[in-house]
């Protein structure tokens, strides 16, 4: 009897998450589906689910007109490069605010989320001057330096979170041992911590790919992003759903791809703290 | 307990993130405070001297600051309340036993993944078009005359663009927290006769606390600088205009860095302010 | 044959410039509108004559706008060429930021750039940017409709007959709207339309004490006739759309009419793109009978910003891009109506262009816009559906969102002028005009 509940209550919810799941994701099914459609398709009426004749064209006139190869690469040096060096100057930042808290630690923090609030736009001006004055501007190094400013209070607080977590005594164990302290950290600490960073490094990975602020406006062609690459699909003359849903479908599917591909890493590891 | 070493050691290892930070911060903030309080104008020869508070003035005295002032935190607040409400009941289902719980799990994180810019666009096109979206088709399909989204319905749209691309990490977080919850207590609870509303209330919703405040805050924090949403969408008008997108205007539309930085200046004001005010309403929460 | 003589051309041109020593790379940034994109796929062409690479980045037209403004007014130096229209030109032309314009090849004529493009380029007489194609508004309708309605459209209407037109051959049932007209937010997009809708009714936007004129009844009428023919024939959601949704609203065959850009003919007029493509009439903007009509002039042209280090492969490009060899480069590969058009006399003077069906219609409505003398009032500004002060672009966004609010029924059009009319008096006297 008890069984044929829990049966049935599975049977509920498995309806009702797959239901609610689909609902969700199927904007991006949509957008999918309509980047393999004619352009007249792609508006027909009534809308067409699947029995149209699937075609590649749309992508094979997007490869043609944009160095797709490019922007991709750009967006995997910038999104990449400004997380692992945000890391690298996180990862003691958060072992001291863990390890050794002072009265003001918690005030530091506070303030590091406060400087993403600095609202871009507004700063749009003097840090473009600036990057002219240094000849950062079109470059990659540039925007790893910026996306790196922009993430690193989240990657700070990220870390800290995690580092708490770490009981005392085997720090203290390590430095009975006679660990010093760059042994601590690099042999005690980051192994017991390999899944925070993990966590922390996708998360900072997807916010400095999707950051369109910025990579739009301090590149021109060399270092432009595919936040770029997607300006040039946005609103073209005539018919463009179906080279939209291309362009946008090359422009999210790598970091989707990697977004699936590591979600345990990022969900066991997204609490910010919130779990104790 | 900790030595005299560990605590100038720890101020060596904090030193690089807090000068990044506190350079990044203090040379925009200054520049920002310098050209606030200039006639600058780069279309008419630039910098056309100082003009005391004049910027600050007409900043406020615009009509529509106010107006801004109300979208930011109507967006704010609409997709903090969807996204938390949502998040926790859709946490609390992807907790219960079923079939294929990675491949849900992994539908519902997709829309993070997307960004914003690509999201606008979808659904201003694709979806709220009255005339091609598929939002219009649904309507038609069932007799009614289909909704101008973006200018019917301007902002309750963008609250929901927004909310679709939060809500997957609201949910992930507060998923997480409901899995380190007891499932003891809740068996006891429910074996004691408590109907599914006040295991909710007294047991789930208070372990969830903590968990709520770490989503507010960042959320809040993201949601407050938005603006390719409404960059894409509608360009500000049917009353979407943000203080953001209103900085935006005067200072790229208008080409008045002047007025624009004391707009910044007013930004930063109201992002502290809303920072102080989650603080004392949550700060209890993220202490230990 | 052809390709004998663009050899020829382009020895004459690099002996000419001379600069082009070594190969170089200029980067241009462009909008993304199809001349643009199809020039980008001669680019070959260019480099195969020249020697030098070009890299593109390609932007819609609202990013585009604030990435090279952004560039420009600091000196930034990260495009060698920019995409610029009419608006921008004369004033960035007066600063100094671009390069003059007066030193090209005899090979490539500068003389015959229509006057009225060249005017518009120009800052005391000195062309700063070359048209890479120009145009005015006009309207487009569709014949069998018309015909089906009873009525014949003369080639030069006014308004009144277009309002009863659209009424007619509205059929709510069949999807087809009257007429479809921009109501997007934007000074180039809806801001731009209802300018020069407004020339016809007698109104202007600055007295000449550069004093809003948004209380005045020239404006009442122009925005009341508007939102009254727009509530009667135009499609729903009217308020949101710009000059893309309403060409495929057309193409789709969904519009009786539609009044803007001429460049638009060769879309609907193309039968890979358009379903209606057999059935489309051209006319000249409507008026009320006050002496000035309703179409615009414009021109995205191409500037080289001062201070670039690649001036020479830079003016070389414009020399090819907006020659008349690259007119028939274009002809030759996709046919004379796919041409950039509005940009020289000697395409009109092509017999193989007369052929086209928009061609004299597009010249027409291209030599009726006077930016000089654009309102029915004088005004003390320059431009039809602008006014080319540095100010605008900022004031007429917002005051095309307080327009786009009333056309979505959001507030009354009394309203909305009374907000534009705040706002327009409140940014002149920020700027000092007042």
């Amino acid at each position: 009897m008890a069984r044929a509940v829990t049966q049935q209550r599975k049977i509920i919810n498995t309806a009702a998450a797959w239901g609610i799941g689909l609902l969700i994701f199927f904007p991006i099914l949509w957008t999918i589906l309509t980047s393999f459609k004619t352009e007249a398709q792609a508006i027909a009426d009534p809308p067409i689910f699947l029995g149209f004749d699937w075609t590649l064209e749309n992508y094979s006139v997007v490869m043609e007109r944009s160095n797709y190869a490019r922007f991709l690469w750009n967006s995997i040096i910038i999104a990449g490069g400004s997380t692992v060096l945000g890391i690298i100057i996180a990862v003691p930042a958060a072992w001291s605010m863990a390890f050794v808290p002072s009265k003001r630690t918690k005030d530091i923090l506070m303030w590091m989320l406060s400087t993403k609030m600095l609202p871009a736009v507004g700063v749009l001006y003097p840090i473009y001057l600036l990057f002219i004055q240094l000849g950062l501007l079109d470059t990659k190094l540039g925007l790893v330096i910026v996306l790196m400013l922009i993430n690193l209070p989240i990657i700070v607080w990220m870390l800290y979170t995690y580092f708490k977590e770490i009981p005392g005594e085997i720090l203290e164990a390590a430095r009975m041992d006679g660990a010093t302290l760059k042994d601590e950290v690099l042999y005690v600490l980051t192994p017991m911590a390999i899944p925070g960073i993990a966590s922390t490094l996708l998360l900072n990975v997807i916010l400095a790919w999707n950051e369109a602020f910025w990579t739009l406006n301090l590149t021109a062609a060399k270092a432009a992003p595919l936040t770029a690459f997607i300006a040039s699909y946005s609103s073209p003359e005539g018919l463009f759903y179906a080279k939209l849903s291309a362009a946008s479908t090359m422009a999210i599917a790598p970091i989707l791809i990697l977004g699936w591909f590591s979600q345990k890493q990022l969900v066991s590891g997204l609490t910010f703290g919130a779990v104790k | 307990m900790a030595t005299q070493h560990s605590r100038s050691a720890a101020r060596v290892m904090m030193a690089p993130a807090v000068i990044l930070l506190l350079g990044w911060m203090l040379i925009p903030l200054t520049m920002t405070l310098y050209f606030s309080f200039k006639k600058y104008l780069p279309l008419r020869g630039g910098d056309l001297g100082w003009v005391g508070f004049d910027n600050y003035v007409r900043f406020v005295s615009s009509s529509a600051f106010w107006p801004s002032i109300q979208t930011t935190l109507i967006i704010v607040g609409g997709v903090l309340a969807i996204t938390v409400s949502l998040g926790v009941l859709l946490a609390i289902l992807l907790n219960q036993p079923m079939w294929g719980q990675g491949i849900v799990r992994i539908l519902v994180i997709a829309p993070f993944f997307v960004m914003p810019t690509v999201s606008a666009l979808v659904w201003k096109n694709m979806f709220m078009d009255p005339n091609y979206g598929l939002l219009a088709h649904l309507w038609k399909f069932f007799g009614a005359t289909p909704v101008e989204w973006l200018s019917q319905a301007s902002l309750p749209s963008i609250v929901m663009i927004v909310s679709w691309q939060w809500l997957p990490f609201a949910t992930l977080i507060l998923l997480t927290a409901i899995q380190s919850l007891d499932s003891e207590q809740l068996e006891a609870a429910e074996m004691d006769g408590a109907p599914p509303i006040k295991r909710f209330g007294f047991i789930v919703l208070p372990h969830l606390g903590r968990a709520i405040t770490v989503v507010i805050l960042i959320q809040t924090i993201f949601l407050l600088a938005i603006f390719a949403e409404i960059f894409v969408t509608t360009g500000g008008a049917f009353g979407t205009k943000t203080l953001s997108y209103l900085i935006f205007q005067r200072v790229l539309e208008s080409q008045n860095i002047g007025l624009g930085s004391a707009g910044g200046v007013y930004a930063i004001i109201l992002a502290n302010i809303v920072a102080i005010f989650l603080m004392r309403i949550v700060g209890k929460n993220l202490d230990a | 044959m052809y390709f004998r003589n663009a050899l020829g051309a382009a020895t004459a041109m690099s002996l000419i410039t001379a600069g082009a020593l070594s190969a170089e790379t200029i980067t241009i940034a462009t909008v993304n509108n199809g001349d643009m994109i199809r020039m980008q796929g001669y680019t070959d062409d260019f480099t195969a004559k020249t020697g030098h690479e070009v890299e593109w980045v390609t932007l819609e037209e609202n990013v585009l706008r604030q990435r090279v403004t952004t560039d420009i007014t600091t000196k930034g130096g990260a495009f060698d060429i920019m995409t610029i229209g009419m608006y921008e030109t004369p004033i960035w032309g007066a600063n100094g930021w671009l390069v003059p314009l007066d030193n090209l090849s005899a090979e490539y004529d500068a003389g015959d750039i229509l006057p009225a493009m060249a005017g518009g380029l120009s800052h005391e007489g000195t062309l700063y940017a070359a048209p890479f194609y120009g145009e005015s508004s006009m309207i487009m309708y569709r014949s069998d409709l018309m015909a089906k309605a009873g009525m014949e459209m003369p080639d030069a209407p006014t308004w009144q007959f277009i309002r009863e037109a659209a009424a007619a051959m509205t059929d709510r049932d069949a999807e087809i709207n009257g007429i479809c007209l921009r109501g997007k937010a934007g000074w180039g997009e809806g801001g731009a339309f209802i300018t020069a809708m407004s020339n016809s009714f007698g109104a202007r936007w600055f007295d000449m004490d550069w004093n809003a004129q948004f209380d005045t009844e020239a404006w009442a009428n122009t925005l009341n006739f508007y939102k009254g023919m727009m509530d009667e024939s135009g499609p729903a959601g009217y308020a949101t759309n710009g000059f893309n949704e309403n060409l495929s609203l057309f193409q789709q065959g969904k519009c009786g009419m539609w009044i803007d850009a001429t460049v638009a003919a060769s879309f609907v007029t193309n039968p890979n793109d358009s379903t209606v493509a057999d059935s489309v009439g051209f006319a000249l903007a409507p008026d009320t009978g006050l002496g000035k009509r309703s179409n615009w002039l414009w021109a995205w042209a191409l500037a080289i910003p001062a201070g670039t280090q690649k001036q020479d492969a830079a003016v070389q490009f414009i020399e090819w891009a907006t020659s008349k060899s690259y007119i028939e480069l274009v002809a030759a590969n996709e046919g004379w109506a796919n041409v950039p058009p509005g940009a020289r006399t000697s395409l009109y003077e092509n017999e193989n262009y007369q052929a086209v069906p928009f061609a004299k219609m597009t010249l027409d409505s291209i030599l009726s816009a006077d930016p000089n003398d654009s309102t029915v009032e004088p005004s003390p500004y320059v431009g039809v559906q602008f006014a080319a002060i540095p100010e605008f672009a900022g004031i007429a966004t917002e005051v095309s969102q307080e327009f786009s609010a009333a056309y979505a029924g959001q507030q009354t059009v009394e309203e909305a002028l009374a907000k534009a009319q705040a706002i327009t008096n409140e940014a002149m006297e920020a700027a000092g005009y007042r």
